[in-house]
Formats: structure tokens, sequence, C-alpha cells
């Protein structure tokens, strides 16, 4: 038997399944050689590959982990233990998963910054941002929930906080979160479905992911230029961005091993290796990092209700951000003003995130109201204002013609 | 530039928060030289098995080790006869019997090591309302872990003029609010190491702090060894993919 | 990674270099695949049993108080291990079968410690599909063999737990034991 002959059959059977089924055909359209990419995208866009792939390793890691948990007060703890100490590997699933979690928040936060630097959720880009928007917020709700199953301190009394900010909506408030927790404080009831929700959400994000996709196949990649690009500027995805990927997946891989394999509790709090204990709240309640802007925000309102809302509605403004932002053009390359004033803001959201983690009280308290007060004043007035009156940079024809020249 | 500035920017993002959780702990612990401490740190075998007899001799007393099997000191360079012999020093509670009674047996080595209370409520009252704390994670649900272990344990000190200590308490310059109900326990000579040793109090407080951080992370050894290994490949693998990446795009950069 | 192998061909073009990026891209891919391959062993190994688990594997209990022809059952790793004192008729029976007549032969003598051929241990789990044969209690019905009868699927086992009849490819594992003392046995 000839190799020739060989590759025909197979090539027949390929063919065969492939009419019934085009599904490699689908492939090569959605990630593959039939999609074709602007060829100048920059390495800021590889994370958006990066964080599929830390989805990826966090359901894998995830459904062997919940071979071996067990959901329940008495024993959750316990089992965790069980997992590094006894479980063959159980050490490198969790501390993967743990520190997996945080990884895939770094991955996601550098893609949404470069969406905002460089204009993707305007249009024809909005659904597209919405579906991203989603998949944080499903991205958080899971993280919560995960963060709460190894029954540690932190995990019950983050459990208990979260929660409780339930209770500020008014006249039903104490209602919903006694329905959240099944009983009268987090219990058992509580932690079985959180595993539960754990469990089914990155389905879920899996599902907006796909979508997400979709979104992105219609109008196709934006690029740092922002303009529109015509067909000639353009390059199959496959194999100029599949191999970039492949090297940014390994840069990241490696930030990612560093910490998983010598620094594997740096991310986390200390307060989880002691076990839950519902009489005595730790002296210092925080969230994991990935959360430490919203919980500043929250905290920088001496209102109950108004905080909740603030924290909620720093993420759901975004929402709107298409609409906010005035201006026509994409790129904030193009826009001196509003290009200051996005670094300004990612300065705002690292304030906001070492003020999270500090006792509200004294200049942590009051830096981190300025902080908030920036946060909402950006999104709600400057960028609309910038939009508005400033005057942007000339923009470039096509992706190849010389005004980029010097810039790169 | 701007490119910079953005990285900058980012770095920026991400080492903050990093060093606020430095900045967190109130009271500076020193950090102390350990085996298993860098890339390829690993326990001193010999120095974890005179921990683990300070544990035996001094810190049993009142302190649990609940997630630790005498199986898993064979890990600690004990042969598995010299665990059998280890374990049969104790006995822990088994049953019901036939007849429905609970009854004392030899410990075997995948017995957990026997408790020094029964319950919670029985180790307060046995410690004026204090819970000795188990230590089978100390090193990891403190900030500073084994460095704060040794310090805490060597921190005992006449209380300042201005403090005034509550009932039962000591001074400790290490301890958060610095009123601990644990007493001093470490001292020269506390124990005689089997190894001929010289047992002086910080040796002692030094061993005993290894120890705890074997029983907190036993899998460090391993997880150091693997993560050589992973990171290596992976670097493999990155170097590989960069020079593929040039290759396949100086197809379109000559343009 | 995977898919991206075979589709490569038709974008290398004929450009010169082919040799060497055909073996770097050969080698990134075989990299990428390995380490992937090599991430799932400690997936798979997770679900072998524990180190907790591997070391629960002895149980130890006393014969003294079973009567002749009767028998106990205790657990052992999650199954159920059989001790019955056999009578002398039993273990006449047991030792007087043509082993050329036996699907699985083996001597009764084999089968049980010397000095306590009264004593049989087994693992009391069926060698067909799994199940609890029947024939530790006095009113169960121990099959034609006088031994154990599975209601599953019918397989009748003699009184040194032989298979004799039934879909049952083997006979009832004696499970690895040792007598501590005269009344005291220790499994695994």
């Amino acid at each position: 038997m000839t190799n020739a002959t060989e590759k025909t059959t197979l090539r027949k059977i390929f063919d065969w399944h492939e009419q019934r089924l085009p599904i490699v055909s689908f492939i090569d359209h959605a990630v593959g050689t039939q999609y074709p990419a602007p060829r100048n995208l920059n390495y800021f866009w590889n994370f958006g590959f990066i964080a599929g792939f830390m989805l990826a390793v966090m359901t894998v890691t995830g459904i062997f982990l919940a071979m071996n948990y067990v959901a329940h007060t008495s024993m959750a703890f316990d089992s965790v233990e069980r997992i590094m100490r006894d479980v063959n590997y159980g050490w490198l699933l969790r501390y993967m998963h743990a520190n997996g979690a945080s990884f895939f928040f770094i991955a996601v936060y550098i893609h949404i910054f470069r969406g905002l630097y460089y204009g993707s959720y305007k249009a024809p880009r909005e659904v597209l941002w919405w579906i991203g928007l989603l998949i944080l917020l499903a991205m958080m709700a899971t993280a919560f929930m995960g963060y709460v199953l190894p029954w540690g301190q932190m995990s019950f009394w983050g459990a208990t906080v979260i929660t409780s900010m339930f209770t500020a909506i008014p006249w039903v408030g104490n209602a919903i979160t006694t329905l959240l927790w099944g009983g009268f404080a987090v219990d058992y009831p509580t932690l079985n479905r959180f595993f539960a929700l754990h469990y089914l959400l990155p389905f879920v994000i899996f599902g907006l992911v796909f979508m997400h996709i979709w979104a992105l196949h219609i109008p196709g990649s934006n690029n740092p230029l922002g303009i529109d690009v015509s067909t000639k500027d353009k390059i199959p995805f496959h194999p100029y961005y599949t191999v970039k990927d492949a090297f940014g997946v390994g840069v990241f891989l490696l930030f990612y091993f560093a910490v998983v394999f010598w620094a594997p509790n740096a991310l986390g709090e200390v307060d989880n290796y002691v076990k839950a204990n519902p009489l005595q709240t730790p002296p210092h309640i925080v969230p994991e990092w990935y959360f430490l802007p919203f919980y500043a925000i929250l905290r920088a309102i001496p209102n109950k209700l108004l905080g909740v809302i603030a924290m909620f509605g720093s993420i759901l403004i975004m929402f709107v951000l298409p609409w906010l932002d005035t201006s026509r053009i994409r790129s904030a390359t193009f826009r001196p003003v509003y290009k200051w004033l996005l670094i300004v803001f990612m300065l705002d959201c690292a304030l906001l995130t070492w003020c999270g983690a500090q006792l509200p009280e004294g200049a942590p308290l009051i830096l981190g109201r300025i902080g908030a007060a920036w946060y909402f004043l950006h999104l709600l007035v400057l960028t609309p204002v910038v939009g508005w009156l400033e005057t942007p940079k000339p923009l470039p024809a096509s992706i190849g013609e010389p005004v980029l020249r010097p810039a790169e | 530039m701007r490119k910079y500035i953005l990285t900058a920017a980012a770095a920026l993002a991400l080492a903050l928060p990093a060093a606020s959780f430095a900045a967190e702990a109130e009271i500076h612990i020193p950090a102390e030289k350990w085996s298993f401490n860098g890339i390829t740190g690993h326990f001193d075998k010999e120095q974890v098995q005179r921990g683990f007899q300070v544990y035996k001799e001094v810190c049993s007393a009142c302190h649990s080790l609940e997630y630790i099997s005498f199986r898993n000191f064979e890990a600690l360079g004990y042969s598995e006869a010299q665990v059998k012999a280890l374990a049969a020093e104790y006995e822990v509670e088994d049953g019901p019997d036939d007849n429905g009674d609970m009854f004392k047996r030899k410990a075997k080595p995948s017995d957990k090591l026997p408790k020094p209370y029964p319950n919670e409520k029985f180790a307060r009252s046995a410690n004026g309302g204090a819970l000795p704390p188990d230590l089978s994670l100390i090193a990891k649900a403190r900030h500073g872990g084994p460095d704060y272990l040794f310090h805490l344990l060597r921190g005992y000190d006449e209380a300042p003029a201005d403090m005034k200590l509550a009932d039962g308490m000591s001074y400790n310059k290490y301890f958060p609010g610095h009123q601990i109900a644990m007493a001093k326990q470490i001292e020269d000579d506390k124990v005689t190491y089997a190894d001929g040793t010289k047992s002086d109090a910080d040796q002692i407080a030094r061993d005993v702090s290894a120890f705890l951080m074997w029983t907190a992370e036993p899998k460090m050894e391993v997880r150091h060894a693997t993560g050589l290994r992973v990171i290596i490949f992976t670097l493999l693998f990155t170097v590989l993919a960069y020079f593929l990446k040039r290759r396949i795009w100086a197809r379109i950069e000559q343009h | 990674m995977a898919n991206t192998a075979p589709a490569h061909p038709t974008h290398a073009g004929g450009a010169a270099g082919e040799t060497r990026r055909d073996f770097l891209l050969d080698m990134t891919v075989a990299t990428g695949v390995v380490g992937g391959v090599m991430m799932v062993w400690p997936l798979i190994h997770s679900m072998n049993p524990a180190a907790d688990t591997l070391s629960l594997s002895t149980t130890e209990f006393s014969v003294a108080g079973i009567a002749e022809g009767m028998g106990i059952t205790v657990l052992w790793r999650g199954k159920p291990v059989f001790a019955r004192h056999r009578t002398a008729a039993e273990i006449e029976a047991a030792q007087k079968v043509n082993l050329a007549e036996l699907r699985d032969p083996a001597k009764d003598a084999d089968r049980v410690k010397k000095d306590h051929e009264n004593m049989l241990v087994l693992v009391g789990v069926c060698t067909h599909l799994g199940c609890i044969p029947l024939g530790m209690k006095p009113t169960d019905p121990r099959g034609e063999f006088g031994g154990w009868f599975c209601p599953c699927h019918g397989s009748e086992y003699d009184t040194s737990g032989r298979i004799r009849r039934g879909p049952a490819p083997a006979n009832l594992e004696v499970p690895p034991y040792s007598f501590v003392n005269d009344t005291t046995v220790r499994v695994g």
C-alpha cells in the first residue's frame, strides 16, 4: 500500500464526514485559514486567546478537583486538605485551579483594557462588547462561589459579606438573602448550591464565549489603528495568529507556572487555611485581588444601598460605554487627550485595587473615595465631553499607508 | 513609546496590590534562612525529624496535628518499620466492637496522630478559655509562615512598663496585639536531640518551625522538582514557537 | 494545536528555507502535543486511589465467635469479606472434588491456611459482575454445591468458594490474609 492511496482513503472518509457535519470547515472559518484578520494586530491581541486557554485549564482542573471535593460544611475543608496531601497530583490540580483564577482574570483584564484603548467596543462591535461584559460578570460569580468552596475563614466570611449586600435592597432584601443562603446564615445549603452553580457557570461562560467569537466574526477584528481594514490588509488567522498565540500562551504560561510552583499561596489569604468559624470574623476581610477595585468602590460610599449600587453600577455602566464615548475615532492612538485620560483611568483602577486591600480608614479610605469618584467622573463626564471637544489626529486611510511608519 | 507606558502602567496595576499584601502585617517579621527557600528548596530531613521530636515532647501536650497520619512520616526518611513502631507508641480509640463498646488499640500507620483533647470545649477549659490551634496548617495560616513561627517562639519578653497584661497572658513581640495565651515553651535544652545536635533555644525553635512547614506543605519538594521540569519544557515550547512565529511572519513583513 | 498541523502545507508555499520551517513546525507542534499529553497524566492519575485510601487496606476481625457452619461478613477496602467456619462434612466435600471437573481448578488446601482449614476467608464478590452471593445467613440459598449462590445471574460456588455452575468465570477470590493468633484474622 502506498502512501498516496492511504491519503486518498483518509481524504474520502474526511470528505464524507465533512459533507454531513462540516466541523473542520467550521473551525477553519472561526480561527483558521478562512478567518481574515488585520495584519497589524499587536501583542495585546493575544489575550483573548490566552483567556480562552485559561478557561479550558480551569474547566479541566476543576472537573478533576470536583471528583475529590465534598460540598458539605463538615467535610469541605478536610476534603481540600485530602486533595492537597493524599490525592495523586491533587496539590498540582488545586494550585493550578486556585492560581488559574487569578491568571484568568489577569488575561481578561488586559483583554478589556485593550478593548478600551483601541475602541473595540464602538460600532459595529457593541454586541460583542456586551457579551464580553456578560462573560466578565459570569466569571466574577464563578470565582466568588469557587472561593467559598474550600470553606476556610475567608471563604465563609467572604460569602457572608457578599450575600449580605442583597439585604441592601429595600423591602425584599432580607427575603432574597435568606433565599440565597437557604437558611438564616451561610451554611451547608449555601455551600452545596454554590458548588452546583460553580460547576454550572463555566459552561454558561463557554456558551457566551461561543457567542463572543460569533459576534466578533460579523465585523471582524478591530486593530491598533481602529480603522476599517481592506481585504488586502488582512491575513489568514491560521497560521499567522495561531502561531503568534501559541508563542503568547507560552510566555503567559511561564508566569503562571512560576506562581503555581513557587508561590502558590502568594495571591491567597492566610486566613483561608483556617477552617471556617461562624463565631469569629477574621480581623481583616479582603476579597481576592481581582475584586479589590469594586470592593473599594463599595466601601468608599458610607451608605449601604448606595455603596452596593455604586459597586454593581461600576460594571453595569460599561454596557453603555459605546454611547458614553461620543468620539467616532476608535483607537486612542489618534486621540491625544483621551489617550492620557485612559492611562489615568487605568492608574485609577490600580489605586482602587490598592485601596480595596487596606483597612477602610484614614488615607486609604480618602484615596478610595477619590478613586471611586474619578472612576465615575471618567466614564460619565470626561468620556463624553472629551469625545465632543477633542481634535483627533488624522487617520491613515489604510494599514499600509506610510502615516504610521515612523511609529513602528 | 506608548507601548512602554502601557506596559509600565499594567505592571504597576499588578504590582500595587501585591505590595499592599506585603505591607499588611503591622509587625515586621525578619526573614530567616530555610533549606526550603529558593527554586530547588527542599526540607532538611534531619532538621524536620528534630522538629518532630520537639513537637512530640513539647507542643503535642496542647496542640493537635489533625491532618498528619503516622504513614506521612515515611516522607521524612523513617522506614516502614520505624513508622509502625512509632505508631505503636500511641493508643487510639476504635470500635465499636462486637458488643458495641469502643476500645483502645495501638495506633497503625494509617491512623491520624491522636489529639491532646477530645473536643474544643475540653481544650478551652484546660487552657483558661484559650484554644490551642491545630498546627497542621499553621505555617500557611499565619503571615510570615515559618519566619513568624520561629520569631514567635523566641519573641517572649518582659512586657513594657505601660502595658497591662490580662490574667494568664504573656507578652510576645511578634504576636498580633502582643498578648498571647501560650506561655513561653522553648528554652535551652528543653529537649535532648537524639542525633546529638546542640539544643539551644534558637535551634529548637528553628527545627520545630521547619517541621511545621513540612506538615503544612508536605508536597513542596515534589512541587519544586515538578515545577523545574515544567518550566524548562514550557520555555522550550515558547522558544520554538517564537522562532516559528518569526519565520512564518517573515513572509508578510518583507512587503 | 492539533488542528494546525494538517492545514499548514497549503500555506507553506514554495519559499526558500522550507525544510527548516517544516522542521521547526514539527518540533513546535510536537512539543505542544507532548506538553498537553504530559498534563493529562496528573488528571488521570488523580482518579487512582489516593494515599489515604491505599493505607487503609488492612482489616482485623475475630473469628472466635463463629459457630460451625456459620459465617460473618466484614468490610475490607469497601468490599465484603466472608469468613465461614466450615463443618467437617463441608471440608471433606471441598477436598474430594475432582479438579478436572472444575472450571477454575484449585485445590481446597491452597485456599485456606494450614491448621486453619475450618476457616474459609473469601472476598464476597461474585466474579461474574460483582454482586454479593447469598449463603452467609442460615436462611440463604447456598446452591447445589453447598457454598454460595449468586442471585443476580445464578452462579453457584462450592464449600471452597470455587465456581461450579453459572456464568462466573473464576472462583471467589481469596484475599491476602493471615492469622494474627488463633482467633484473629488480618486481611490485607
